[in-house]
């Protein structure tokens, strides 16, 4: 099959819609337009029975009841309701006090989840920061080891949006449960992809988006537990009282109706698409890696999900790169890649250097990636990587036996 | 964010890449003038070499990069107009000239920062082996 450019290889930063879905929404922008909340006629019964099918597939995509699902508008959104609402909810002393509870978190969460915290830090919450180790993998001891009595909220994230690395998530909702803390997931970059079961997996609120699996953007939805124990939460928005009174606001209903379709196809596709990406993933990270010296898998070795790769080329400056590869669509850690002048904070917390996060590139493929693409990946990156050391000072003193990080450099 | 057409065309065609040897080869060397600057922590190092006669004209330049595509242009455009030019003359070349010649926006002025900075090292790097005293020690630091 022919290549078609550009080649998209950034599926964790959004997906695209899967058109089944597209077909799904249609009739609910100029057909079915009615407001779900409008209980008085046709228009608004059939606009709340496209949200209440959504709501059975995004429920049993991951093993939760219907009336566990809140819609939202995606998951920077749910991250703010669980974590906000929590903590003002269950605080143990009231507004304008200190030691109003702790929450435990780790420095390489998603900047909406680092965030909200760092707010109710500021509200009179007592923060843990928890720093992983260079394998980025979050475990049920780190947890443990940071749990006090006043402990009232853990938020990890499920999968690692830049590295791809998997938190020992049952692990640790077994651990809260034990000792009844409330327990928080943004799991952004795992549901639709990898098999989730809230009840197994002791989850209490679960944030997930509908455009990193295949829906439509502007959607996304929180799950809360109402049973054993049931969580309740402070609301952020005050309004109409829709979505049990967690969330005010007139729904977006072709959007949900787009991202419960989406739901029902990863429980369709799930399994073969989790097969297929695994073994392109590898081919990548195999192929990149012995093709090419200085170049390492960012990450855990085992404990990563199948559609995130993320390798770093050493002496070679990740935006460099991007503009060498300009076929591909992908990121880097670059502090080029931003405004700012750092590189990824995840990277960077996770101690493997700033110069190795400065030459990282983030590939992350889905539904539609074929081999060829990889193919051509591979002969790209390798090719643009050589150019660029032929370029490097860095490379140069490499070669020469000289270790690049003992020098002294002059900052600016 | 999109590049310069001038951008794109000295990355993909940098003028006056490498070297005239080693770090070790031309330390000893009279007539070599290095610079080295950044940090690869800071995400950008450049190196510039380069060869300068007794009447201090700046007969060849050589330049390496590990940066972003702006940076690679801004030491490969920075080679480019000092080369044939003297010693003072090549002290004259400002940033804001890089920026403009490449269109740089302005996230990406301190590549040409780093440009300028390259050349006034190099050219220290020079008189300081030879034993001349800058006529201008005091405007180097200027550059920030």
């Amino acid at each position: 099959m022919a290549l078609k450019f550009p080649i998209y290889m950034d599926n964790a930063a959004t997906t695209r819609t899967d058109p089944r879905a597209v077909e799904a929404m249609l009739p609910y922008f100029t057909e079915k337009f009615g407001n779900s909340a409008s209980r008085n006629h046709v228009f608004g019964w059939d606009a709340e029975d496209g949200i209440e099918i959504a709501r059975e597939h995004a429920a049993s995509l991951i093993g939760a009841s219907s009336k566990e699902i809140i819609w939202t508008s995606g998951s920077t959104e749910s991250n703010n309701l669980a974590i906000k609402g929590t903590a003002r909810m269950y605080a143990k002393s009231p507004e304008g006090t200190k030691n109003r509870g702790h929450i435990i978190t780790c420095v390489i969460e998603h900047k909406a989840v680092l965030d909200p915290c760092k707010r109710l830090e500021r509200e009179g919450f007592d923060v843990t920061w928890i720093t992983p180790p260079p394998d980025g993998v979050v475990t049920r001891q780190m947890i443990a080891e940071a749990i006090r009595p006043d402990t009232i909220l853990v938020s990890i994230m499920w999968v690692n949006n830049e590295i791809g690395t998997i938190n020992e998530i049952p692990e640790i909702g077994k651990l809260c449960h034990e000792k009844g803390v409330i327990f928080h997931t943004d799991a952004t970059q795992w549901v639709g992809k990898m098999p989730t079961d809230v009840e197994r997996d002791c989850i209490d609120l679960m944030s997930w988006s509908s455009h990193k699996m295949y829906g439509p953007k502007g959607v996304g939805a929180l799950f809360v537990r109402r049973r054993s124990p049931r969580v309740r939460l402070e609301a952020i928005l005050d309004g109409g009282g829709h979505e049990r009174g967690m969330r005010s606001g007139t729904l977006n209903v072709p959007g949900i109706v787009g991202f419960g379709k989406a739901c029902e196809l990863c429980c369709e596709s799930m399994d073969a698409d989790r097969e297929r990406l695994f073994g392109l993933k590898q081919k990548l990270e195999r192929e990149l890696t012995s093709r090419l010296e200085v170049a390492q898998v960012n990450g855990h070795a085992d404990r990563r999900v199948p559609h995130i790769a993320n390798i770093s080329f050493g002496y070679v400056e990740g935006e460099s790169l991007l503009m060498g590869i300009k076929e591909i669509a992908c990121s880097s850690g670059s502090a080029c890649t931003s405004a700012s002048l750092e590189p990824s904070y995840v990277l960077k917390n996770l101690g493997i250097g700033d110069e190795l996060a400065h030459s990282s590139l983030r590939l992350s493929i889905g539904r539609w990636t074929t081999e060829a693409e990889i193919d051509y990946a591979i002969q790209a990156i390798e090719k643009s990587v050589n150019h660029l050391r032929t370029l490097s000072p860095l490379w140069d003193l490499f070669k020469e036996g000289i270790d690049v990080s003992k020098i002294e450099w002059q900052s600016h | 964010m999109a590049y310069s057409e001038k951008v794109i065309d000295h990355y993909q065609n940098p003028r006056n890449v490498g070297s005239f040897g080693t770090s070790k080869d031309v330390a000893d060397r009279k007539d070599i003038g290095v610079g080295i600057v950044g940090a690869p922590e800071c995400g950008d190092v450049m190196q510039l070499q380069l060869r300068i006669n007794d009447e201090g004209v700046i007969e060849d330049a050589k330049f390496k990069c590990f940066g972003c595509g702006s940076a690679i242009a801004s030491s490969s455009l920075a080679t480019e107009w000092i080369k044939g030019k003297s010693v003072d003359e090549a002290l004259t070349i400002r940033n804001t000239q890089i920026v403009e010649e490449l269109s740089l926006p302005p996230v990406k002025i301190h590549c040409s920062v780093l440009a300028e900075d390259s050349i006034r090292s190099a050219i220290a790097d020079f008189q300081k082996k030879n034993g001349i005293v800058p006529a201008n020690a005091v405007g180097a630091a200027a550059a920030h």
